[in-house]
């Protein structure tokens, strides 16, 4: 009985979770205005509840998948029962009604989690950041239930089974890879939430900027690991041994990275020495402006990418009132109300200040240069200028100099001081660093592949150029207090240098892949082998392997460099006969210094030969191993002390005596 | 409470560009002029859909003037377009068809299903050719000259307005 009505019940739980999310944006924020305790202390409740309706509704959408109610038009139409239990449970946010339900959810738990956490902030200012985030998620779920219920249903005449599931979507990376991507895109609501708070109360002091660091952190964090599970997902599953392709919704989840990356340091600006106050407002309304018109992209069609399939121009619509109403608002709200006075530079072009000032620059002009050619085609598509899509190119010759300037700053910054410094002190800090990453630049290319080559040394300089400087804090530390001193430096730090070492590694792997990659096509058969990279691929083998459910064609291919055996690897082609499916296995031998990939292609003609697909990827993983460390930086950062406010009232209790 | 008009200037920005994202909903994005057009269709070598042992390469689209069709089974827009490809093909299109990440039986299947008016579908299970041709996601199609030169490119779905309005003049255009 009660598995007939889960759908009605998610129904009328998305519904009373509208309400509490308009009650949420409204009642508390008349409260801070009118001054009344109680009406402000609506919010925290609210927050709860709505996070608790969401959970219930999403809860019951995966149950319908789980148990195969395929009476619901969304559950119908992606999954079918075939499918494996976990694929159908991860096809819950498969299609874009559950996304966005997921989304929705998301944006609950983060104003959960606020409400939880942040019971020291003053009331008014809780009251309106609340307030804000019920506002963002009120709007989200009016969308849903108008446009894009997950719950409607085919009746009276349900279908047997469902559709199935896009082949490519069916794996376990894409499981993972939009849930993480949305709790970073739904996560920097939290700081536009605080930013919006700040502009509304009139306090832009530096300690809305501590309250928001955290969560900005985070959500930075999610969005980091969504990318790279992205990218490393379509090394993987495309086959194409490509791991980043400038399509418009790749660069959809760039442009608010790029942005919060920004973010992240102008909010140390502002937070420690109480400079870029109005600029770190702007940038927090920005990221998640960013975020919003990433979904845009991908839910309206406006672009043609591998990701958009709800096309669906009334839906297109809704999201581009909802992303004009609260970008008009808050841009405006911030014309208005942003900081009178400009505040008087107070620091020289020498000085952390300033490295962080470029730092921000830069990232703002990657993000700028993303935007432009994602939004090229259309641009010249309305001044009826032509129709022309922009390719790899155009981003490759404008992004790959700006990182390598970007990374010149980021080798100094850290060990800049704030406000000023003479330059001579730090040429001094540095010139050593300098050498080092000189020589490591210099040698390596040559170590490795025997010729001296521009481009390497170029990006291998950059990631020497970041790392090495890092060293110098710690390494003071310790001529001054032994041992122990480096545990003198906070956490936050670590999680700088942290994320300062994955940007090199990612630095790393691309230069490495992208100067000295192999791919063949070859035609293999028993006993053939090929050279590919430096690598001798031999078949040794072809068998027919009986799986559980599935026959398959199996090579065995052995892998040599000079006379040591690097891998013995079996790529497969199965035949699901339940399914009447056919299945490439590709054989991957990863390592820390080189991927080597081997995917059967067809049978040819001679019935003995296949089509084989060779690639040796150098440093590949550093990419993506790169990307998880500056999430980890980010995390850590977040553990930082200051931000616990009952250990940091003990600390001041100690510090007393 | 002079100088406040530069704080005006990003929502200025945001402005402009909502009214240009406004303009791009009412449009048809799928009119996108391939990086490839002028030049020669890709070099492929891939097994037949309906003949495993079959080899074709690109030599195969020289001598008459051809609709390059991707598709694939598992691309519920590809049904909606079936009913305009057999049209253009009863009007005496040359139709070649590239099953684009999809299995020998299903992509077979579909076609007994939905007809096949494909004078041959290359079977491209990797989706190497559709990679090479810079394929987005099915469905999308080339016009390729008897020389065998891609002079048009239609990304996503063939509409039935579509067939007189677009492709039949640029089949003619290059004939």
């Amino acid at each position: 009985m009660l598995i007939q009505i889960l759908p009605e019940i998610g129904l009328y739980a998305m519904m009373l979770a509208l309400a509490m999310a308009l009650v949420q944006a409204v009642v508390p924020l008349a409260g801070s205005l009118a001054r009344r305790p109680l009406w402000m202390s609506y919010a925290a409740p609210m927050a709860w509840g709505q996070a608790l309706f969401l959970l219930t509704a999403f809860v019951c959408l995966a149950l319908g998948f789980l148990f195969n109610d395929f009476s619901v038009a969304y559950i119908a139409s992606n999954a079918n029962s075939q499918l494996p239990w976990y694929y159908r449970l991860s096809a819950v946010w498969g299609g874009h009604e559950g996304s966005v339900l997921l989304w929705s959810m998301m944006m609950a738990f983060w104003g959960l989690a606020v409400s939880v956490f942040s019971r020291n902030l003053p009331r008014d200012m809780l009251a309106r950041v609340l307030a804000v985030l019920g506002m963002i998620n009120a709007g989200f779920l009016i969308f849903i239930l108008a446009t894009s219920s997950p719950f409607e249903r085919i009746l009276p005449v349900p279908p047997s089974d469902g559709a199935d599931l896009n082949p490519l979507l069916q794996d376990p990376g894409l499981i993972v890879h939009p849930p993480m991507l949305y709790m970073g895109y739904v996560g920097f609501s939290v700081a536009f939430a605080f930013a919006l708070a700040a502009l509304m109360g009139g306090r832009l002091d530096a300690a809305w900027t501590r309250w928001a660091r955290p969560w900005t952190n985070l959500a930075w964090a999610f969005l980091s690991v969504g990318i790279a599970l992205g990218s490393w997902w379509a090394y993987y599953e495309l086959g194409w041994g490509g791991w980043w392709f400038w399509d418009p919704v790749e660069n959809a989840s760039l442009m608010p990275w790029l942005a919060g990356t920004a973010l992240m340091h102008s909010l140390a600006v502002t937070e420690k020495r109480g400079g870029f106050k109005s600029w770190t407002v702007l940038l927090a309304i920005v990221t998640f402006s960013l975020s919003l018109l990433g979904t845009f992209l991908v839910r309206s069609g406006v672009l043609t990418s591998v990701h958009a399939f709800a096309n669906d121009p009334s839906r297109g619509t809704f999201i581009l009132i909802l992303l004009g109403l609260t970008v008009g608002a808050s841009l405006t709200l911030y014309a208005f109300r942003a900081p009178r006075v400009k505040s008087p530079l107070g620091f020289g072009w020498c000085s952390r200040d300033a490295m962080l000032l470029f730092n921000n620059i830069l990232l703002l002009v990657m993000m700028v240069t993303v935007l432009l050619g994602t939004l090229y085609p259309l641009i010249l598509d309305s001044l009826d200028l032509g129709k022309i899509s922009v390719g790899p190119p155009y981003f490759n010759t404008l992004i790959v100099p700006l990182t390598v300037a970007l990374g010149l700053f980021m080798g100094a910054g850290p060990v800049t001081r704030w406000k000023q410094m003479a330059p001579r002190e730090l040429i001094k800090r540095l010139w050593l660093s300098a050498m080092v990453a000189l020589m490591v630049a210099l040698t390596m290319p040559w170590l490795y592949d025997g010729a001296w080559s521009l481009s390497v040394t170029l990006g291998l300089l950059v990631a020497a150029w970041i790392v090495v400087p890092l060293v110098r804090e710690p390494l003071v530390l310790i001529r001054r207090f032994g041992l122990r001193g480096p545990g003198k430096l906070s956490r936050s730090h670590y999680g700088m240098v942290l994320g300062h070492i994955g940007m090199a590694m990612t630095i790393v792997g691309v230069t490495m892949v992208s100067n000295y990659d192999h791919a063949d096509n070859v035609r293999m058969r028993p006993g053939h082998s090929v050279e590919v990279g430096g690598y001798r691929f031999t078949m040794t083998q072809l068998n027919e392997v009986h799986g559980p459910n599935y026959l398959a064609d199996r090579a065995t291919v052995r892998v040599t460099q000079g006379d040591r055996l690097m891998a013995m690897l079996h790529p497969e082609k199965r035949f699901f006969d339940t399914q009447r499916q056919a299945m490439t296995e590709t054989a991957l031998d990863h390592g820390l210094t080189r991927d080597l990939y081997v995917a059967m292609g067809e049978p040819l003609d001679d019935g003995e030969s296949w089509a084989m697909r060779i690639q040796v990827k150098p440093f590949v993983r550093w990419l993506w191993l790169g990307a998880l460390l500056m999430a980890a930086g980010g995390i850590l950062a977040v553990c930082d002390r200051r931000y616990r406010h009952r250990s940091r009232t003990r600390q001041m209790m100690e510090a007393r005596p | 409470m002079k100088k406040r008009y530069w704080l005006f200037v990003p929502l200025l920005i945001f402005v402009v560009l909502a009214v240009l994202l406004w303009q791009g909903l009412g449009r048809d994005p799928s009119h996108r002029e391939s990086a490839l057009l002028e030049k020669p269709f890709p070099a492929f070598s891939l097994t037949t859909l309906e003949d495993g042992e079959r080899t074709v390469d690109a030599s195969w689209l020289k001598g008459q003037v051809t609709l390059v069709n991707v598709w694939g089974e598992w691309c519920p827009t590809c049904k909606r377009e079936m009913p305009q490809l057999l049209a253009l093909k009863d009007r005496g299109v040359h139709l070649i068809g590239v099953d684009y990440k999809d299995t020998r039986d299903r992509g077979r299947a579909f076609l007994n299903e939905f007809g096949n008016p494909f004078a041959l579908n290359v079977f491209d299970p990797e989706g190497s050719l559709g990679f090479d041709l810079g394929v987005y996601g099915a469905p999308e199609s080339f016009i390729v000259d008897a020389q065998g030169n891609i002079r048009y490119h239609h990304t996503g779905y063939i509409t039935p307005e579509d067939v007189d309005g677009v492709i039949l003049p640029e089949l003619q255009r290059w004939q």
